[in-house]
């Protein structure tokens, strides 16, 4: 095998990226739904006719794709993407011109102003839309990610792809503006509705599970899409040109009545929620209780249902039909994050949305060649890791603070419980000072902490004034004492309750007891008492049941 | 069809030969003609007919896979019946729901939803409150009300899944108990939960029973059926028996209903399910 040579940028990486997006643009182009082809059209520019055979040779050698692994490479790539309705003619003028123009302009500074100050009116209508839709996305995804259906609004967001195709043919056949937003989209619905009611079919009808049936109608509605637009693409009537933005999402070419149109459906939708939040909270919590009460929980799912359709269908053209999931779960995803109570999550989740929504379409105003759908995603991505990271209920990081606090509190409890019963054995031998000293020694060989993590325990226990170190030797304050005694309570109440109830073998039972005690909450600490049928509340510590030696 | 005889004459208020009820009965909580009740052609619950007492608590008992959820289910119109019919106070179920407070499987949902304890007791109150209305500050009060009743009112405001098995039931006791109904269904309220809490539903369905309130209980542990209740329902697919606990929850009776050999009703359940798989 042989490499290119090593430079800064390793170039058999960047060809291979090059022409994994030329294969891409190739396969997409040829279907009529990418950007390839509308540059192609933008240029004017006529395909080159000729030798399939001779141009994809051409194609390689251009790309640098020479080695073997670079050509089996090409080959998945080709195979997989270039699907039968692959028109070699088609493909060809769109690999050209993806050679061409791929170029990516750094937008200068006045463009930036222009977007950054919404200068622009279209701009600022269209940040505003957006932003709308991210928020009923926000809003709506939590109701479906709490209700378990976060994967429907992907299933019915690739089954619109046919209903598109459809319509804008329709459009071109009956002569009608093949263009309008509005009849695009009532295509896309129906067949989206279509796609949903074949997966409760197929469930309902044969013994395949939910998620059998979401895979074979997304992908198969998804095909009949991308096969219908390789027709437009052959139509002599129409331009296809457009549609593209339907799959990956492009902000940059919305108009204003668009995004008009998705900043109604938007307040539609969250409006729905505000007034229906109670029961949609009930419906995601407990349906059945819902039911119960008679509330028509089927309608509510219809409502539901109706408003992911809303949000979905009017968010494919900022954020395209492969995407417009994304919007739908992760702003409610990361929201969870952040909260326990249902209605600051959905409003978390709306603020979410609307920052992927806005900085998604500021960027595809900025760099009009990048799809606005996957902007979106990424800054919803971002945000999603933050809050992962550092969100204020379940985040890592906080949730890594509380298990260290416990961990804590359970090393404490080990070196308070190891002094007292270490000590408890000296007294017993020679009576003398009630609170005798232990040295780290022997604090050590009870049980498997290493020196370190000792030593840290007594630190922080000292900090509390619950031990005094005096050189080698560590004796419990009066405080320590008195919590120490506390803590053995519990434990040999647990080894009794174990040894007698539970037939543990007296060996084992200070393993079982260790595994629980730091978990006991007061009232099981009384009904255990209740239990052991000793004098209530005034019951000692016990004498140890098993020998000292025992301890692990 | 199974013939099933009820124990105390005065409750018997239709003819058990036809199914048909001699007129609505008011005073009976509920009264359940021929329910059968199928999952995918399979039957779960089969011709059960029985009345209660009203006033009382009763406990339903049998098996696991008895169909005793599913029973409840269908009282409440939750799953669709292949045949029979029931009645709430003498009416069909939807024209009195109001009287029934419904307490489901603590299984049944997902506590890591995000609510609180309070959030959870005043979906009870979401009929009363009725449609586009929010949560006001009188339904928190009596939601507040129903939670120091079950004893944990200082946990009103601690996320559901932060709640042990024991509260978070109560939780749900709460919730029904919101409602203020004459009719409790209970789906295996004593299940896993701690002694305390076992004596708080105890001590609840006792209140209940003293203001005339009748509650039906799923109940698992045979032990203390005849300490909680005064009518039992043994369940097994079919009503093995009904009566009261006295004269029905006998070693002979509770024999039949978990004995292990299959009937030639299960048989045949079994093999329309063998054949449905083959289709």
């Amino acid at each position: 095998m042989r490499r290119p040579p090593r430079l800064p940028w390793p170039p058999g990486s960047v060809r291979i990226v090059r022409s994994v997006i030329a294969f891409r643009s190739a396969k997409a182009a040829s279907l009529g739904s990418f950007r390839g082809a509308k540059v192609a059209s933008f240029r004017n520019f006529r395909g080159a006719k000729g030798d399939d055979q001779t141009l994809i040779d051409r194609t390689l050698v251009g790309f640098g794709i020479r080695g073997g692994w670079q050509c089996l490479w090409v080959a998945i790539l080709f195979s997989v993407f270039a699907s039968p309705v692959c028109s070699s003619r088609v493909w060809a003028q769109a690999e050209v011109a993806s050679i061409t123009d791929r170029s990516m302009e750094w937008p200068d500074s006045s463009q930036w102003r222009r977007v950054l100050l919404l200068e622009d009116y279209n701009t600022r209508v269209v940040v505003l839309g957006v932003a709308l839709l991210g928020a009923a996305c926000g809003i709506v995804g939590s109701f479906t990610l709490l209700r378990k259906r976060a994967l429907m609004g992907d299933a019915l967001a690739h089954a619109s792809l046919p209903g598109i195709a459809a319509a804008f043919m329709l459009a071109t056949l009956i002569g009608a503006d093949e263009k309008s937003l509005a009849w695009l989209l009532s295509g896309a619905t129906l067949s989206g509705l279509m796609g949903v009611g074949l997966i409760l079919f197929l469930r309902h009808q044969t013994r395949l599970k939910e998620d059998t049936a979401l895979g074979i109608v997304l992908s198969v509605f998804f095909g009949a899409g991308m096969a219908m637009l390789g027709v437009i693409q052959q139509m002599e009537k129409g331009h296809a040109a457009g549609l593209e933005t339907f799959i990956y999402g492009k902000t940059a070419s919305m108009r204003a009545a668009d995004a008009g149109l998705i900043a109604v459906a938007s307040l539609l939708a969250i409006g729905s929620c505000v007034l229906l939040f109670k029961e949609l909270k009930l419906l995601c919590f407990d349906a059945d209780f819902a039911g119960s009460r008679g509330t028509p929980v089927l309608w509510l799912d219809w409502v539901l249902m109706a408003l992911v359709v809303l949000t979905t269908i009017v968010g494919l053209q900022a954020v395209g039909l492969i995407l417009v999931v994304a919007l739908l779960v992760i702003p409610a995803a990361a929201a969870r994050f952040w909260t326990e109570a249902m209605w600051r999550m959905a409003w978390i989740a709306a603020g979410l949305g609307m920052l992927g929504g806005v900085f998604g379409a500021a960027s595809s105003a900025l760099f009009p060649k990048l799809p606005s759908g996957a902007m979106i995603v990424l800054v919803c991505a971002v945000l999603f890791l933050f809050s992962m990271v550092f969100g204020a209920k379940r985040g890592m990081l906080i949730r890594s603070l509380r298990r260290r606090r416990l961990n804590r509190r359970v090393g404490r409890q080990h070196l308070l419980r190891g002094i007292y019963e270490l000590a408890e054995d000296k007294s017993s031998r020679q009576s003398g000072s009630d609170r005798p000293a232990v040295s780290m020694r022997e604090l050590q060989q009870l049980r498997s902490w290493s020196k370190k993590s000792l030593q840290a325990t007594i630190r922080r226990a000292m900090r509390d004034e619950l031990v005094q170190l005096r050189a080698d030797q560590v004796q419990l304050t009066h405080a320590g004492w008195a919590e120490a005694a506390r803590l053995t309570r519990q434990h040999r109440l647990w080894e009794l309750y174990l040894v007698h109830y539970a037939e543990v073998a007296p060996a084992r039972v200070d393993r079982d007891a260790d595994a629980i005690e730091h978990v006991l909450e007061p009232e099981l600490v009384d009904e255990l008492e209740a239990l052991l049928d000793q004098q209530p509340l005034t019951i000692e510590v016990p004498s140890n049941p098993h020998a000292l030696t025992e301890s692990s | 069809m199974i013939n099933v005889t009820s124990s105390t004459p005065q409750e018997t208020i239709h003819d058990h030969h036809t199914g048909l009820p001699s007129g609505g009965n008011s005073q009976c909580p509920l009264s359940v003609y021929d329910l059968t009740v199928a999952y995918h052609r399979k039957p779960v619950i089969w011709d059960v007919a029985f009345d209660l007492p009203a006033g009382s608590l009763v406990g339903i008992v049998g098996p696991n896979g008895a169909g005793k959820s599913t029973l409840l289910k269908a009282v409440m119109d939750l799953v669709p019946r292949a045949s029979g019919r029931v009645e709430v106070f003498g009416q069909p179920y939807r024209q009195s729901r109001h009287r029934v407070g419904y307490v489901p499987q603590r299984e049944s949902v997902d506590w890591d939803f995000p609510v609180d304890a309070l959030d959870v007791v005043t979906m009870g109150l979401y009929s009363r409150i009725g449609w586009l209305w929010p949560v006001r500050k009188r339904h928190r009060e009596i939601a507040m009300h129903a939670l120091e009743r079950v004893g944990i009112a200082d946990l009103a405001r601690r996320q559901i899944s932060q709640l042990s098995g024991g509260q978070q039931q109560r939780t749900f006791l709460a919730r029904a108990l919101v409602q203020n109904a004459d009719l409790y269904l209970m789906d295996e309220p004593f299940a896993a939960v701690d002694a305390s809490t076992e004596k708080a539903i105890v001590e609840i369905l006792r209140e209940l029973k003293s203001q005339g309130k009748t509650a039906v209980v799923i109940h698992h542990d045979l032990q203390t059926v005849p300490e909680y209740f005064d009518y039992v329902v043994l369940l097994n697919m079919r009503v093995v028996s009904h009566g009261s606990v006295v004269e029905t929850f006998t070693p002979e009776n509770l024999q039949k209903t978990y004995g292990g050999r299959l009937t030639l009703l299960d048989e045949v359940t079994e093999a329309m399910r063998r054949k449905e798989r083959s289709l």
